[in-house]
């Protein structure tokens, strides 16, 4: 029996490697899962993009949900998410909220007059102090945030249409559920 | 570090799922390019430490902190423009007087444990911590044994011809 | 036509290697002479049209074929000839050609000096590497091409990754691969002893070299990596405990268990089936290194593209032959503890503690590394087990192994006796100390560098005087087999590999600063100068330099020019500057201009002083020469007496009428 032992205990390797190699084919290993999901939104004042002399703060936004979505001039996915925002941004039943990050304010309102604006509203951290307090590490990534100002859902990486109609909607209706 | 990965991450086959890679692809390339981005920035930071001290503690404290942009990367060794804002924030935590644990409570509720390259001991990492022990414990039982086993022999053979001096033989080496 | 000339080679490379592993089998088996002779031939016509293969893909990139994708993909026009020929193993595909060439020189290597091994076995042997390559070269044909066509043919190149082009990087794989791949030769002489139910102290006697040689060609591959990561990176580090590392570091441990190990079975016979399981267990990690570099399994420094169908061949390679031998060891290892008795107090306990040790370490890197899978798997989230896990757990397990080693080599096999060990605790402990004292005072009483240096005595003074005892006690000529001598070398290399960590782990002295033009900066007792910075370029880079001249005590030690170089395709490479000595390093990393574009105005730079961070190096080097060494014992050569040869045809007769 004991002779049978390493056998084993490489058999248990081999179901992990097997797990891992199909882990890997659902995961994309650079998402690190939020740990603020369902915990309340960091409180912020950030200056508007178009007029950085008002400020939109967390408080301000509370009462309806809203899609958080960093996104950057820089960014090149957030290139390749636009047009999916640009088409689906108003059917999704929440606020768009344009989160532009690290950014100069130039080349970010250049952007969106190139692509086009899918936002509602959008907000500039061009230090980053606040998207560390969001968890952020790269762009784009995207917040769900309820009525309560609690992250329902976090999106990391571009928002696709298969994305909008197997993840975002149902949260987005999950909300609905809550508080019609 | 990240560019390698990445690149040769470019130079993939089509996965089955086609969006599902091309979304992928995507977000690499953010990664990347918030790399490039930041290229002509390096880990290097100067940074103004009050003393020898407090500089030893920033560096022992980076270094146990992950970069989530590069991920095999720590916070005192990445390019990235994350870490870079990271250190930052760190050396302002400390000179706010806050402890090496408070830092890393306030990097863990943003970024989750993914962030700690020393793993807090708890129910979940138990395994972590102890299984080596484990382990050395069992081997220890199984030497343990072997020895006991093998010297009972030795009591009943090897001590009849015990007149022979050992010599440092041939056979030794 | 060539690069297709190249895939047809390697194909041909297959249906050889599929004849050199089953064939001679069948021979063995049913005891035809003929068929057992086709190993070497075969060996040798695979190993042939690898080099064919090998030599297409290089020529393919001397000459700028960028009509192969791999090529184009890792290489470009403005890339120096020795770099494009590093470039071959650069990347996924080429780096599987090499280890597969390397694979065939070791075969080939082995054929030739097994000519006097029993026919039986040495066919056994030959047929189990053979094997082996059968699953290196599937995978290669059939998932990793590195002769596939990209049409139309690009004008020029992509590039190699900048962190590639360095020497180091050039000595590294090849060395690295030596390491993994000669595990497979003590692998395929214990399939080849579990199948025949060989279970002679001889066949252990022949792979002890042979393992040995892996073993310093796997150290020599490390420090080559480490001293890479150091001089290349810019972090000043020189072990991360990244999974790649780790990779390579698992099957390190083990075959230095091995290798303590086989001397323990090949002199008393003892511990036969621990050897063998060893010697499954070292070339299985081998393979488990290339599953988790190339499968994508887990995140890491150095991973190549992760591409499922890979992971899964390679997990497929790895359970047939892994999980065949552990059911071949579970059905044939022997069941009965055979050998020479011993004592509690001899050689042969303090052994068996350190290979437990060893093997113990080996798992808990091993649990480090997959743990993150681990809590995929059972949902724990994502997890990160990085340097303080494995700090913090190696050195405890190690610090047995110290304290032990002065006494294995004064110890005697099966009885020995504890009176001398007294005297020899009495001096080590008294060297230790006095030196720890001494030490204490030179580092400010810093508990881990007096620790060092008391450890790296402790093990010095031990091997020392056990060199002295064998000059006073053995005859002439017979002080220093080749086998003690490699011991006394490896260990000393221990010992100046323990000062070496500890010292500069404390020592160490790192400051990002701002420097204008003119500025100086005191590190470490050493005065670095600021003289501005210049743009240059090389074969294929354009660089800032910066120019930082260090003087001690107003006498000038030398001029220091640290580089941030772009690359052809953008890539930005720091090139850190390193003026190295025995007992210090210094080593400057160039930031960013402190006005952004402003080359010649103030810098932000990374200066390190590093105490006897080399010693880490030198240790390892020490060890892989204490390998080579002990490989080159005269007594391990096969000496084929009569009455031996008498024995194998017996044993032949007696398969073939079985």
């Amino acid at each position: 029996m004991s002779r049978l032992l390493p056998l084993i205990g490489f058999m248990l390797l081999v179901g992990l490697f097997g797990f891992g190699i199909w882990w890997n084919t659902q995961h994309d290993q650079n998402e690190v899962p939020s740990p603020l999901i369902n915990k309340p939104a960091p409180a912020f004042v950030l200056p508007r993009l178009d007029d950085p002399t008002q400020t939109v703060s967390k408080a301000s936004l509370l009462g309806k949900p809203y899609l958080l979505n960093v996104f950057a001039s820089w960014c090149f996915a957030c290139g390749e998410e636009h047009p999916t925002l640009m088409a689906e941004g108003s059917q999704l039943g929440v606020m768009l909220l344009g989160y532009d990050y690290k950014d100069a304010p130039d080349d970010a309102k250049n952007w969106l007059r190139e692509h086009g604006n899918p936002y509602r509203m959008v907000v500039a951290d061009r230090p980053g102090r606040t998207a560390i307090d969001f968890g952020v590490y790269g762009a784009p990534e995207s917040f769900l945030i309820d009525a309560k100002g609690v992250i329902r859902y976090k999106h990391i990486g571009p928002i696709t249409p298969e994305v909008i109609t197997k993840e975002l909607k149902p949260a987005v209706a999950a909300l609905r559920k809550e508080s019609p | 570090m990240m560019l390698f990965g990445t690149r040769d991450a470019l130079a993939l086959p089509p996965l089955t799922r086609a969006s599902r890679a091309r979304a992928l692809l995507g977000f690499l390339l953010v990664a990347m390019l918030a790399f490039a981005s930041v290229a002509h920035s390096q880990a290097i930071q100067p940074l103004p430490f009050k003393n020898h001290a407090e500089k030893v503690r920033f560096q022992h404290l980076t270094r146990q902190l992950r970069c989530l942009v590069c991920q095999n990367e720590t916070i005192a060794d990445s390019n990235a423009d994350l870490a870079r804002d990271l250190r930052l924030d760190v050396f302002q935590q400390m000179q706010q007087g806050r402890s090496d644990k408070q830092i890393k409570q306030y990097l863990v509720a943003r970024y989750s444990d993914f962030v700690l390259y020393d793993p807090p001991l708890q129910a979940d990492t138990l395994l972590l911590w102890f299984g080596p022990l484990l382990i050395l414990l069992a081997g220890a039982a199984v030497v343990i044994m072997a020895i006991r086993r093998r010297s009972r022999d030795a009591g009943t053979t090897v001590q009849a011809p015990a007149g022979q001096a050992p010599t440092d033989s041939e056979d030794d080496w | 036509m060539t690069p297709e000339l190249g895939q047809l080679a390697l194909i041909l490379a297959l249906l050889l290697a599929l004849a050199q592993g089953i064939l001679p089998l069948i021979g063995a088996w049913r005891g035809n002479r003929a068929l057992m002779a086709t190993a070497r031939p075969a060996a040798a016509g695979q190993a042939v049209f690898v080099a064919i293969a090998f030599g297409i893909l290089v020529w393919a990139f001397l000459h700028f074929d960028f009509s192969v994708r791999y090529v184009a993909d890792n290489s470009n026009l403005e890339l120096p000839w020795y770099y494009r020929i590093a470039a071959v193993w650069g990347a996924h595909e080429g780096s599987l050609l090499l280890w597969i060439l390397i694979l065939n020189a070791w075969t080939v290597a082995l054929a030739a000096f097994s000519q006097k091994l029993p026919e039986v076995f040495a066919a056994r042997v030959l047929a189990v590497m053979g094997l082996v390559a059968v699953g290196f070269l599937a995978f290669i044909v059939f998932t990793s091409d590195p002769f596939g066509r990209l049409l139309p043919m690009p004008g020029d190149g992509a590039d190699l990754n900048p962190v590639l082009q360095d020497p180091g990087m050039t000595f590294h794989p090849p060395v690295l691969y030596m390491g993994y791949v000669g595990f497979s030769v003590a692998f395929a002489f214990s399939i080849a002893g579990l199948l025949g139910g060989e279970m002679e102290q001889a066949w252990v006697r022949w792979a002890r070299p042979w393992t040995n040689a892996a073993w310093g060609f796997l150290t020599a591959g490390i420090v080559a990596g480490s001293w890479w990561a150091y001089a290349e990176l810019g972090w000043g580090g020189w072990w991360f405990w990244d999974p790649v590392e780790n990779a390579s570091f698992m099957p390190w441990l083990v075959g230095l268990a091995l290798i303590h190990a086989q001397a323990v079975t090949e002199k008393r016979g003892s511990l036969r089936a621990w050897t063998i399981l060893l010697s499954i267990f070292a070339f299985s990690l081998s393979l488990l290194g290339t599953f988790l570099v190339r499968s994508g399994v887990l995140t890491s420094v150095h991973a190549f593209a992760s591409d499922p169908r890979r992971g899964i061949f390679i997990l497929a390679f790895l359970t047939v032959v892994v999980g065949g031998s552990l059911l071949l060891y579970a059905l044939r290892a022997p069941k009965v503890a055979g050998g020479k008795p011993f004592n509690v107090v001899s050689r042969e306990t303090v052994l068996l503690i350190g290979n437990l040790l060893f093997a113990v370490a080996s798992a808990m890197v091993l649990l480090g590394t997959l743990f993150p899978l681990i809590g995929d798997a059972l949902n724990l989230g994502k997890i990160s087990v990085g340097p303080p896990y494995f700090g913090f757990l190696f050195p405890l397990l190690m610090l047995p192994v110290v304290l032990l080693m002065p006494f294995g080599p004064f110890l005697r096999w099966g009885k020995g006796e504890a009176a001398p060990l007294k005297g020899l605790l009495l001096r080590i402990i008294v060297a230790a100390v006095a030196c720890a004292i001494v030490a204490a005072f030179f580092v400010d009483g810093q508990l881990k560098a007096t620790v060092g240096v008391a450890a790296a005595v402790w093990i010095a003074a031990g091997t020392v005087l056990f060199a002295y005892k064998r000059w006073r006690e053995a005859p002439r000529g017979r002080r220093y087999p080749a086998e003690l001598a490699g011991m006394l070398l490896a260990h000393l290399g221990m010992a100046v590999f323990v000062m070496g960590v500890l010292l500069s782990e404390t020592l160490s002295v790192t400051s990002d600063v701002r420097m204008a033009p003119g500025q100086t900066q005191r590190i470490g007792g050493y005065d670095f100068r600021f003289d501005g910075a210049h743009r240059t370029t090389g074969p294929n880079w354009t660089a800032d330099q910066g120019i930082i001249v260090v003087t001690r005590d107003g006498n000038k030690v030398g001029t220091m020019l640290p580089q941030k170089r772009t690359y052809l395709r953008g890539q930005v490479q720091t090139e850190s500057a390193i003026d190295a000595g025995f007992s210090r390093d210094l080593y400057v990393a160039l930031g960013e201009p402190m006005d952004a574009g402003n080359i010649q105005g103030a810098w932000s730079l990374r200066l390190y002083y590093k105490p006897f961070i080399r010693w880490i190096w030198g240790g390892g080097l020490l060890m892989m020469v204490g390998g080579f060494t002990a490989a080159a014992d005269k007594r391990f050569r096969i000496k084929r007496s009569v009455d031996e040869a008498a024995r194998t045809d017996g044993l032949l007769a007696q398969e073939t009428r079985a």
